[in-house]
């Protein structure tokens, strides 16, 4: 009997209908955005501002609330953390999910869409090109997660053979999903380095993007597997993973340690601490985005807050926000292309946008429900 | 002194340079050749030691001696010093010192004494028509001259347009049946160094190759160093940006012509010249010191075909990419919508809604966790 057991219930519930009203709306401006009134007639990008919340969002951030599959395989798999085997499935289910509609997303903001596949042929290949690196290797990476996450898809369908010969390279592609979001991750970083003077001087840290970049991708990864083990224990009523979550906060505070010496560190060897005290719009997003950061190190600092599931939750989530406004900040909020240009998404672009992540929990619940992913419950 | 450590004491007083310079030199040759800082010391060495100077012999043809007198004024260190001491030039009409029936024996018993060993280079066109009787030297045709020559010769380097194909005397109508060395050589393997006049980096970094390794670098399909002529002068171009953004002057002292446009649409051959003067310039003084860098189209003067054959000022063919003929507006800044209140209420009901799920979670589990506590106690 497998370890893994499929939720069952209903599928229809309330919450599912709102997301799916959620989604519907969102089809419509998909509808007019692709086919009948491009990409002028829904959103407000504009030459300074080539992208938007549907890469920033969906892409840049989309895929970092994606690593949760990324930062479990490198606790399991490489530090060889064998208790926190039983969050990975749901975690690369969340990752799969979350990569395949980071991927889809980064079509809205293609003007021309339907030349896509020329990134494919490797005689157009510019090998200078960090875009090429990010969507080739999130291209791979989505395969790649297909593959980890085919074993429950097999057992569901009672494919032993298959699942067998699946398992003797699984392997591999463990590996390569430790690899590959290592790469497109600090190469996110590598992007505004490309950007140059337009990125705040705050956030333009040069050589040591790739670095920050890759450190918040790990961080928001582990705190998306609190926020999704905890919604789900809170939403389909199961037993609390909070034992396992403790071990996973306390990885948390020395990550985020590390990530806020390097971040200071940086700015300080750069002489730029001046500039969190502007009192600009800048340094005002700057100090409200380290007060996010800062938040879960207080509460997970104390081991008995760190043992309790509500105030993981709220850490998780203040780390998500955190590394959410790192990255909105940098790319969009404090982005400065020149005079003149500014930047709000429009109705349409945020409905999208909103419709995809309605998608995605509607995609995980059906999936959950369906196929045996979540881990089966010890009887106490 | 350490045993791999070379000598250049005696270099320095050969040629009036001193080491540092002279290793700055070679290492900017190598970085050009695209070789590494290793290739720079072995080119040094090469240079410094007097055994390894392969002996030259230089044939002129139907030319203006452009190519001689564009390497005189070459401003590298002292480099007159180092392209005669680098080699040892034993015939050139142009440099010797001696005169008729001297020279020509010197020249003579050069070829005989280092059979195989010494480089000819080739300066100028050669008439084949008629018997080649219209470009005659110490009585004997270049035809002749140049198939005696290049005999015994270790490698042959066709120095200018005028050697590579034959240059402004091969323009319609050719009344003298003038040809460049690899069309004449046919048998054998020509360098070329086209350019009108060449730039005479290019010359002196394939020789320095040429010394240093024994052999000639690598060459495309027309002879010519890959190093130098490898990319068009249009993709180098600092005027490039203009091209793809569609700016262009359209005669000389126009408003575009001043703001420093590009030339494409006055008859520029850039974009079908290959040729390293986007990026090296000329004359080694910087400065945009090159024909587009002063305002004038290129007029494809290293390129066969184009040079001397295309009219002056009429449009290039694009090899690579043709200038679309629409451009996305740029100036148009204050057409970005602001936030709209539909907009942001959407967006703080998404965050809104974040918050407010999670602290109806962190609710539940702390009553689930109290639950559970109970249960155990």
């Amino acid at each position: 009997m497998s370890q893994y057991q499929a939720l069952g219930g209903r599928i229809l519930t309330k919450p599912f209908m709102v997301l799916g009203l959620i989604f519907a709306i969102s089809l419509y401006f998909m509808f007019e955005r692709f086919v009948t009134g491009g990409m002028g007639a829904v959103s407000n990008l504009n030459g300074g501002f080539a992208w938007g919340i549907w890469v920033v969002y969906d892409v840049v951030i989309g895929t970092a609330f994606a690593c949760g599959g990324y930062a479990l395989a490198i606790a399991v798999y490489v530090f060889n953390k064998g208790q926190y085997h039983p969050l990975v499935r749901p975690a690369v289910l969340a990752s799969l999910l979350g990569y395949a509609l980071g991927g889809f997303g980064a079509f809205f903001d293609m003007g021309r869409f339907w030349q896509f596949y020329e990134i494919f042929l490797p005689w157009n290949w510019n090998f200078n090109s960090v875009m090429l690196e990010v969507g080739l290797c999130v291209a791979i990476y989505i395969l790649v997660l297909a593959m980890e996450f085919a074993p429950a898809l097999l057992e569901k369908l009672g494919q032993k053979k298959l699942l067998k010969s699946l398992n003797k390279v699984l392997f591999l592609f463990i590996a390569l999903g430790i690899l590959l979001p290592t790469m497109h991750q600090s190469s996110l970083g590598s992007l505004l380095i490309a950007m140059g003077h337009k990125v705040n001087p705050l956030w333009q840290v040069m050589h040591m993007q790739p670095l920050l970049a890759l450190m918040t991708a790990i961080l928001m990864g582990f705190s998306i597997v609190l926020f999704e083990a905890s919604t789900v224990t809170v939403g389909f009523k199961r037993k609390s993973e909070t034992h396992m979550l403790t071990g996973l906060g306390k990885i948390i505070v020395g990550l985020l340690i590390a990530f806020l010496v390097v971040r200071f560190g940086v700015l300080m060897f750069q002489g730029k601490l001046g500039l969190i005290f502007a009192g600009d719009f800048a340094s005002f997003m700057f100090i409200l985005e380290n007060i996010l950061f800062v938040i879960p190190l207080i509460i997970l600092l104390s081991p008995e807050r760190r043992a309790q599931g509500s105030k993981l939750l709220i850490a998780g989530v203040c780390l998500l926000l955190a590394g959410s406004l790192y990255r909105f900040d940098a790319f969009l909020l404090t982005f400065n292309p020149g005079p003149g240009y500014n930047y709000f998404p429009s109705v349409p672009e945020i409905m999208i946008t909103l419709g995809v992540i309605a998608f995605e929990l509607m995609a995980y619940i059906v999936i959950v429900k369906l196929l045996p992913v979540m881990h089966r419950e010890e009887h106490a | 002194m350490a045993e791999n450590e070379f000598d250049f004491s005696e270099l320095e007083k050969r040629l009036g340079v001193n080491r540092r310079t002279f290793l700055k030199f070679c290492t900017g040759v190598a970085a050009s050749l695209g070789l590494p800082t290793s290739a720079a010391v072995a080119m040094a060495e090469a240079v410094a030691d007097p055994k390894k100077r392969p002996p030259v012999i230089w044939l002129h043809g139907q030319e203006c001696t452009g190519p001689t007198e564009a390497l005189l004024r070459s401003e590298q260190p002292s480099l007159e010093h180092l392209i005669l001491d680098l080699i040892s030039l034993d015939y050139h009409q142009t440099l010797d010192s001696g005169a008729g029936h001297q020279v020509e024996d010197m020249k003579k018993k050069s070829m005989h004494d280092n059979k195989g060993k010494y480089l000819l280079v080739i300066e100028g066109a050669i008439p084949e028509k008629d018997n080649g009787i219209y470009c005659k030297i110490a009585g004997e045709t270049m035809t002749d001259l140049t198939r005696e020559a290049a005999e015994h010769a270790a490698a042959i380097v066709a120095y200018g347009s005028c050697a590579s194909w034959g240059g402004v005397q091969a323009a319609s109508p050719n009344p003298t049946g003038a040809t460049g060395a690899p069309q004449f050589l046919k048998d054998k393997t020509v360098l070329t160094i086209p350019g009108c006049p060449p730039n005479p980096a290019n010359f002196i970094g394939s020789v320095l190759y040429f010394v240093t390794f024994g052999k000639l670098p690598p060459i495309d399909d027309k002879g010519r160093p890959k190093w130098a002529y490898g990319r068009l002068v249009h993709e180098n171009c600092y005027r490039r940006p203009h091209f793809d953004a569609g700016r262009f002057a359209t005669e000389f002292g126009d408003e575009g012509h001043k703001k420093g446009w590009c030339l494409y649409k006055m008859g520029c051959k850039g974009p079908e010249t290959y040729n390293n003067c986007s990026s090296l310039e000329y004359n080694n003084i910087g400065g945009q010191v090159w024909p587009v860098g002063v305002g004038h189209p290129c007029f494809g003067c290293s390129e066969k075909g184009v040079g001397f054959n295309k009219p002056l000022f009429s449009l290039a063919e694009v090899i690579t990419h043709t200038p679309p003929n629409m451009f996305p507006t740029i100036e148009d800044r204050e057409d970005a919508n602001g936030m709209t209140a539909g907009a942001a209420a959407l967006a703080g009901v998404a965050v809104g809604a974040v918050i407010g799920a999670t602290a109806m979670s962190a609710k539940k589990l702390d009553e689930k966790q109290s639950d559970s506590n109970t249960d155990k106690s």
